[in-house]
């Protein structure tokens, strides 16, 4: 059976060239890169060239990028690490109610250990208001996290113009880049970003790596102790293999994310309007054109529920994700589309497709043409179709 | 994670739809989750001669809908106040752990309907 992969946002496949790079540092140049000799040296110097990858990418120097396991981490560290080295001079903290839960749990654990969080709330659109923002700012805040894109509905926030906001009043800006990196251009210069998390398996690279940037001159403590690697900030032998594939995957996406993100968008609103007209009562969550994700496409359906969705659109070999409450371990749905004023019974019915490079506009044109087929089934079975229908 | 039988369930659902005129109707939405289900019932002789039901909710739910008519079915009253949530479950070849009360929907809309029809009847 054909199978069409549109989830990308959960991962990606690794680049056969990201992957054939990769293999050279298993087999072949295995040497732990802090040894003296030259097996250690040789894997040193690849290690380098990988960090600069990274950097270049998001305007950075080498010399502000720190290797972790992945996004999860790195914003793990910005966010524990900036708040301990800075504990003395404030306690209050500013992020977002649409944050990942690598971000939003790291709160919660902050504050039920002294510190006060304001969560900025967002408009229907998932976007939040700079306006709002500044008046959360105290002479006490220390620290604000924000997400540049949001892993489910796609929605692009305003970094540039908040980074000016927080170097005027000299707060650390702690920005979570995994959804945008690749996809959109990162600057850390423009955007005045101080943290930036990164993971590598959502931009064709491995899994199990990312990075964090630290400007130059922004303190934080570490994590993780035991070593000198990364300059005392991740202590541990660095994942060799997996950083120099993600430093590669870094260069191809710069390199192609031009022509990539023409290419998602036009079939991303290709698939969101083949699914808003062929199939009736469904709404777009997130907003569209350059606020949003070039590969996001996020939609509730009524009177049907998200998993039902996923395992009948699997049967077809189409992969997507959903919301939903009963999706989630936790049998909550998605506070990302509560977040926009849904209630949990639209949430229900969310469907998320993220698409990738290498999607076609045959599989897109498949997937609007069997989703009807499917949302009718579901239908047909829904009581709360029939009410719909009998009312 | 879903057994063979389950997906059948899912995908080939039995008795799907709702009686006109039913004898006894039942509806329950799942605390858990959300989701809701209806039973539409049809009685002869204390026996469920005809049963249809309507799910919103996850491939499990609907699945256990589809097994609840299927066992209760051709019983008597009694007989169908029997079949429980783990009768259910156990029927389509065990759910996962995170699934199990998708089976409590099925089994209560069930009795919920029946517990309709006895109060209807014994206002007759
Ligand atoms: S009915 Fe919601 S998880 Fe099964």
């Amino acid at each position: 059976m054909r199978r069409i992969y549109l989830d990308h946002s959960a991962t990606t496949p690794v680049d056969p060239e990201v992957a054939e790079l990769m293999m050279k540092y298993y087999v072949e140049s295995y040497g732990n890169p802090s040894s003296v000799h030259s097996f250690g040296r040789e894997v040193k110097k690849a290690l380098e060239e990988a960090r600069s990858q990274v950097a270049t990418i998001i305007g950075a120097n080498s010399n502000e990028i720190i290797f972790t396991s992945g996004g999860t981490e790195a914003d793990n560290l910005a966010i524990q690490g900036a708040v301990r080295a800075r504990a003395d001079k404030g306690k209050h903290l500013i992020t977002s109610v649409i944050e990942h839960h690598a971000v939003l749990d790291t709160f919660k654990y902050l504050a039920k250990n002294g510190f006060e969080v304001t969560y900025l709330p967002v408009d229907s659109e998932g976007l939040i208001c700079v306006e709002e923002l500044k008046r959360a700012i105290r002479p006490d805040t220390i620290l604000i996290s924000l997400m540049h894109a949001n892993n489910e509905i796609g929605s692009i926030q305003p970094i540039e113009e908040i980074g000016k906001i927080t170097k005027e009043k000299g707060i650390v800006f702690h920005v979570d880049g995994v959804q945008s990196l690749g996809k959109i251009p990162i600057d850390v210069q423009k955007m005045n970003i101080d943290l930036l998390s990164l993971s590598s398996h959502k931009i064709y690279g491995p899994k199990g790596v990312g990075a964090l940037y630290i400007r130059k001159g922004v303190k934080i403590m570490p994590l993780v102790f035991g070593g000198a690697q990364e300059r005392k900030m991740r202590s541990g032998t660095e994942n060799v293999p997996g950083v120099i594939g993600f430093g590669k995957a870094c260069e191809l996406a710069a390199e192609r994310m031009a022509e990539d993100n023409k290419e998602l968008t036009r079939l991303r609103d290709k698939l969101i309007d083949g699914i808003l007209s062929n199939i009736e009562d469904v709404r777009l969550n997130g907003p569209r054109g350059d606020k949003r994700l070039p590969n996001n496409v996020n939609v509730c359906i009524r009177y049907v529920e998200g998993e039902s969705l996923l395992l009948s659109l699997d049967m077809l070999g189409i992969a997507a994700s959903s919301g939903s409450a009963c999706t989630s371990g936790s049998l909550d749905p998605s506070h990302v589309l509560l977040a926009l004023g849904l209630t949990h019974e639209i949430a229900h019915g969310s469907l998320r497709f993220t698409l990738g490079r290498q999607n076609t506009e045959e599989e897109i044109d498949f997937v609007i043409q069997e989703l009807p087929k499917i949302v009718n089934r579901l239908r047909e079975m829904s009581p709360l179709y029939h009410k719909k229908l009998s009312s | 994670m879903y057994s063979e039988k389950v997906i059948d369930h899912f995908t080939n659902p039995r008795n799907v739809g709702e009686i006109e005129h039913p004898d006894g109707v039942g509806q329950v939405g799942n605390p858990k989750c959300g989701d809701i289900m209806r039973i539409t019932l049809e009685i002869e002789d204390n026996t469920i001669k005809d049963i249809k039901f309507k799910t919103f909710g996850c491939g499990a739910a609907v699945a256990t809908s589809s097994m609840v008519t299927e066992l209760v079915k051709g019983k008597t009253l009694e007989e169908a106040l029997t079949v429980s949530n783990a009768v259910v479950a156990e029927a389509l070849g065990g759910l996962p752990e995170t699934k199990m009360h998708c089976s409590n929907l099925a089994a209560d809309a069930v009795h919920a309907a029946i517990k309709d029809y006895l109060s209807k009847k014994n206002k007759v």
